[in-house]
């Protein structure tokens, strides 16, 4: 096995996501709801991940945009099912470098009065580890 | 005592890479009986052979051991170079040290230990091998094809037309198969029905064909050469001598021409009366009625089809009918469905009748379908001037939705599609999605790149994520294309989907009636996927068509001849060898309990009550007969057997355990 | 019929309608929902890294108490549906993660996934009956058109969740229909509304709730409801021209039973 082999089976192990199984078809980038923000699309998170262009994808906006909705784990034909690609990219931030998308100080001025709880946890969960 | 010669064979790098050859021949020339061992390159050669005759000859040897490939690739090889050396062939044993050990194993010194222990198990059984023969079966000179496709219709003209007598079952009221609801077939664009038709009247003519048409097969027994087969003859409702096909029980019936069930040949694009042929040209030009759904056989009440037939032809007394017929082969033919889309709900083609099957389609642009020719959309009949094509609906999945492997035709047909629509209405805009675009063929990729450069479709990279219907009538694609990174969102008042293609869900019964194998996807198993690729691994079973992978048209026709001559071949042969190594009862052990022929599944194992001498005690005894021109080998009744009376010849209990002893040694 | 309810952080506070509505309508329904004491957030979402415990255990204790009193568990809000059908598939199917969460909560018995979770949409589906909560609707909503908007929690993924057909979804259709109410189906209802984004990039999901109001009114709907507090709050902040009215499910059905003045 050589040296990218082996990262990327720490990747298949975080994300339970296997990134050599996709056909590049773009079924997940095609649903993406959140395409016009991410600078690297879905179906491109397994190339990356297969060449082992991972500080790309860990420098990459796209990890943070992701809406977490399920839509390409749910369609995607090769059970690549890439959101969990990207979950495992923001996870392999947030485990070396602390998670720099959301700071707690930050919050006080993002907050709206009516803001639900749900949102604030799951943006703490989703930007941070 | 045996004298038993052993070679183990190299298989160029196939073995020889992994498996230490010259240590396995040192380890094993001391095994009891063995008398010479040796390996060679390739022990299937000639020269390789040579070597085994000389061998047999020199050493006087009784038995051999072949340590090899698979005994499924060379064992016939084998048998007949020993044969040829005078020896019987039953006295060859195959050790399996390619497929079982070299090809599965990475380390040397263990691939090379299991190469000995099984040449050990095969010297142990050759040890206790005795001479066997072959006996003689006669060979029924009939064949039957299940399925009256283009497939089945092609097979059984290559036989008829080569002397032999054929039928064809067909459980729809007309042959035709899917063909039949083609409007044009790539990449020539003749029309489906024009180079159809006249094969199917050829059928219904041909002296030595016959028709069972709204027939099922519903039980297969016996074996290569000599199949019984009862076909159901469901009950037609109508007088095949007396019909003559004037169709005007169909459009002067109750609901006239309309009819109020979705008919299945149109895909339920149109409605059908309960009496109905399922288009005009069908084969035999003789209707049915639907019992399920005819208010007659409902409630007692109508009977109008039976007032206007002016040939009195109607019958409603009508009984289904079982008719038992020998055959000496038989041929699979069962074709293929496209999947349910239930599933894809991300393709709304449940909730908008606009989003259409390319089957679908064919028949929207088929002069004889339910619009005349003209393409419109079904929720509004107008005419779709832009259409979205989506490809590889379920193909090329590997979730618990799709089918793993590629449909084959639909980049050709879609190609087609694109074409014949831009043909006919110039001002339609046709945008295909694909992921590849599979074109291998002889004029396939020209004609999709016709498609692209002439008829200006245009082609985009990217599965589509989601179709939406609009509140204007409207749909929009969701898509992306990938190559110039792009989202889209392609509004189209016409989406046509390419499902993937899976074998007739009927296959499964049939190929357990046969005890032909089939793989996960249903599609039948040829017997070697190279070289034997229209013959079924079941003696006297063959393969055409689609029930056995997807294939076009052509492919189609080409198996159905190849799968035909393979018949002939089988057909032309007055008699078969039979395979000695059938079961045999040890009537002194049997008592008759019913195990083995309950587990029997040739049907090969019946009763008789025998006078036996039991020490000095007279008495009847039922028990267990073996009729060997029945019986395969299987040896399901010998591992049944709970007083161990049954036993297969060349496969003994005894040989087994020697074997099983060998191992464990 | 008694549950274990997991009301879940939000319907104590900015979601008290959801939660108020649903207890008040079970009583007409006739079974009853127990609080499960001391109950912990379930995190909003599901941990990210499939390797992960410590993010899984608030679920696992909540699961496990349900077992104890030989209950099922009801929860409203999509995201604790979603987080603990998804924490309780792990806790039966996934040996790696059953073992460690186990040896750290040191239950009287392990916990594997016993529990049975159920949405209260669920729970009137396949325990009620949509036919039975019709026959108890007292002010039907005839004449409403209402679009069911699903989003994303409550169906994805489908596997897990076990909800409904996650690409065409009819649950929320037939509760309408129940209801009195008349369904409009359009294609956005189970698209994102932008979720928890909405803290960093509102403009963002402005534009994703815009869609959705765009596309559901585009069908005839004068009004939408939800199981979401997150969806309810984005859709809310909506600016789109077709905004209409969005509703938690439970405030229609207390309006149907006729329960609202008491909850």
């Amino acid at each position: 096995m050589t040296e990218l082999e082996k990262n990327i089976e720490i990747i298949k192990e975080i994300s339970g996501s296997d990134p050599y199984k996709c056909m590049r078809c773009g079924k997940c980038t095609a649903s993406c709801p959140a395409y016009s923000e991410m600078d690297i699309k879905p179906h491109q998170f397994a190339s990356y991940i297969i060449r082992g262009d991972l500080e790309e994808l860990i420098d990459s906006k796209a990890a943070w945009k992701c809406l977490s909705c399920f839509a390409c784990i749910e369609r995607c034909p090769r059970d690549v099912q890439p959101g969990k690609l990207v979950d495992a990219t923001r996870q392999i931030v947030a485990r070396q470098r602390g998670g720099d998308y959301l700071q707690p100080e930050e919050v006080p001025e993002l907050l709206a009065e009516d803001l639900p709880q749900q949102l604030l946890v799951s943006a703490f969960r989703r930007y941070r580890r | 005592m045996q004298k038993i010669g052993v070679f183990v064979c190299h298989c160029g790098t196939n073995i020889a890479a992994t498996v230490d050859v010259k240590k396995v021949v040192e380890l094993v020339r001391y095994e009891p009986g063995v008398v010479f061992a040796d390996d060679y390159m390739y022990m299937c050669s000639e020269a390789g052979q040579e070597k085994i005759i000389e061998a047999i000859k020199e050493y006087g040897l009784t038995g051999l051991v072949i340590c090899s490939c698979s005994p499924r690739m060379h064992e016939k090889t084998f048998r007949a170079c020993a044969e040829k050396a005078g020896l019987n062939p039953y006295m060859v044993e195959v050790a399996n040290i390619r497929e079982q050990c070299s090809w599965i194993h990475k380390d040397k010194e263990e691939a090379t230990k299991k190469a000995v222990i099984l040449a050990r198990a095969a010297i142990a059984k050759v040890n206790l091998n005795t001479p066997l023969q072959e006996g003689e079966s006669p060979v029924t000179k009939r064949a039957l094809v299940i399925g009256g496709g283009i497939a089945g219709i092609q097979t059984a003209l290559d036989i008829a037309d080569a002397g032999y007598e054929v039928d064809i079952v067909e459980k729809e009221p007309s042959i035709g198969g899917r063909m039949s609801q083609f409007d044009k077939t790539f990449p020539t664009l003749d029309c489906a029905s024009c180079i159809l038709t006249p094969k199917m009247v050829e059928v219904n003519q041909h002296p030595n064909i016959t028709l069972y048409t709204y027939s099922e097969v519903e039980k297969v027994s016996g074996y290569v050469g000599n199949f019984d087969v009862d076909i159901r003859k469901k009950a037609r409702s109508v007088d095949f001598g007396k019909c003559t096909g004037c169709g005007e029980c169909q459009t002067k019936g109750p609901l006239g021409k309309i009819g109020n069930i979705p008919s299945e040949f149109d895909r339920g694009l149109k409605n059908r009366p309960a009496i109905y042929m399922p288009f005009a040209q069908a084969v035999p030009a003789v209707p049915v009625i639907d019992r399920e759904n005819c208010t007659y056989f409902k409630t007692g009440k109508c009977g109008v089809c039976a007032k206007i037939c002016p040939s009195k032809a109607v019958d409603y007394e009508q009984q289904d009918e079982i008719v038992t017929v020998k055959y000496g082969a038989i041929v699979v033919a069962t074709g293929f469905d496209i999947i349910n889309l239930d599933k894809y709900g991300e393709y709304a083609y449940n909730e908008c009748p606009d989003v259409i099957t390319s089957i679908e389609l064919e028949r929207l642009m088929n002069a004889a379908g339910p619009t005349g020719g003209h393409l419109e959309r079904m929720s509004d009949h107008k005419a779709p001037k832009e259409i979205v094509f989506i490809q590889c609906v379920g193909s090329r999945c590997d979730d618990d939705k799709g089918k793993p492997y590629c449909s084959k035709v639909c980049c050709m047909y879609t190609a087609k599609h694109a074409m014949l629509i831009k043909d006919h209405w110039p001002d339609t805009n046709i945008t295909v999605f694909y992921i590849d675009v599979r074109t291998p063929g002889k004029n396939f990729d020209e004609f999709y790149r016709r498609a692209v450069e002439q008829y200006h479709v245009n082609y985009i990279k990217g599965q589509v994520g989601k179709v939406k219907p609009q509140p204007d009538g409207s749909i929009i694609v969701q898509a992306a294309d990938l190559l110039d990174g792009k989202q889209i969102n392609k509004k189209c008042d016409m989406v046509v989907l390419a499902a993937a293609i899976e074998p007739n869900p009927g296959v499964r019964k049939i190929a357990t009636m046969l005890t032909a194998s089939i793989d996960n996807n249903n599609f039948l198993t040829e017997a070697h996927a190279k070289l034997r690729p229209v013959e079924s691994p079941t003696a006297g079973i063959f393969l055409s068509g689609m029930a056995q992978g997807p294939k076009d048209i052509p492919e189609t026709v080409s198996q159905a001849g190849a799968a035909a001559v393979k018949v002939v071949g089988l057909l032309a042969k007055d008699k078969l060898k039979t395979n000695p190594c059938t079961a045999q009862c040890d009537t002194l052990l049997c008592n008759g309990c019913s195990t083995c022929a309950n587990v029997c599944p040739y049907g090969a194992i019946t009763y008789e009550d025998v006078q036996v001498n039991d020490h000095g005690l007279r008495e009847t005894r039922r028990v267990a007969q073996v009729n060997v021109a029945l019986c395969q080998g299987c040896g399901a009744c010998t591992s049944a057997c709970p007083s161990g009376a049954m036993d297969l010849q060349g496969f003994s209990n005894r040989q087994i355990t020697t074997e099983v002893d060998a191992i464990c040694r | 019929m008694k549950y274990s309810y997991y009301p879940g952080c939000t319907l104590k506070n900015k979601a008290q309608d959801l939660d108020k509505y649903a207890r008040a309508s079970a009583v007409a329904l006739g079974f009853e929902l127990e609080e499960i004491p001391e109950w912990q957030c379930c995190g909003g979402v599901y941990p990210l890294g499939s390797d992960e415990i410590a993010t899984k255990l608030s679920s696992v204790r909540a699961l496990n108490y349900a077992k104890e009193q030989g209950q099922d568990l009801i929860t409203l809000c999509s995201a604790c549906h979603h987080v603990l059908k998804r924490v309780n598939d792990d806790m039966k199917n996934v040996e790696d993660i059953k073992n460690r969460a186990n040896n750290y909560c040191e239950f009287d018995e392990p916990y594997q996934g016993e529990t049975k979770v159920l949405h209260f949409l669920e729970v009137i589906r396949d325990v009620i009956g949509f036919e039975e909560l019709s026959k108890k609707v007292v002010n039907p909503l005839e004449g409403r058109k209402i679009g069911a908007y699903y989003g994303c929690l409550t169906l994805r993924p489908g596997k897990i969740l076990d909800f409904d057909d996650p690409e065409n979804p009819k649950i929320m259709e037939d509760f309408i229909r129940a209801l009195g109410g008349e369904p409009v189906v359009y294609s956005m209802r189970n698209e994102c509304c932008g979720g928890y984004t909405a803290l960093k990039d509102p403009d963002f999901t402005k534009q994703r709730t815009e869609q959705i109001f765009d596309d559901s009114t585009g069908f005839g709907a004068d009004c939408l409801i939800t199981a979401c507090p997150l969806c309810m709050y984005n859709l809310n902040k909506s600016e789109a021209k077709s905004k209409v009215p969005v509703y938690y499910f439970t405030e229609l059905l207390a309006e149907a039973l006729g329960v609202m003045e008491g909850a």
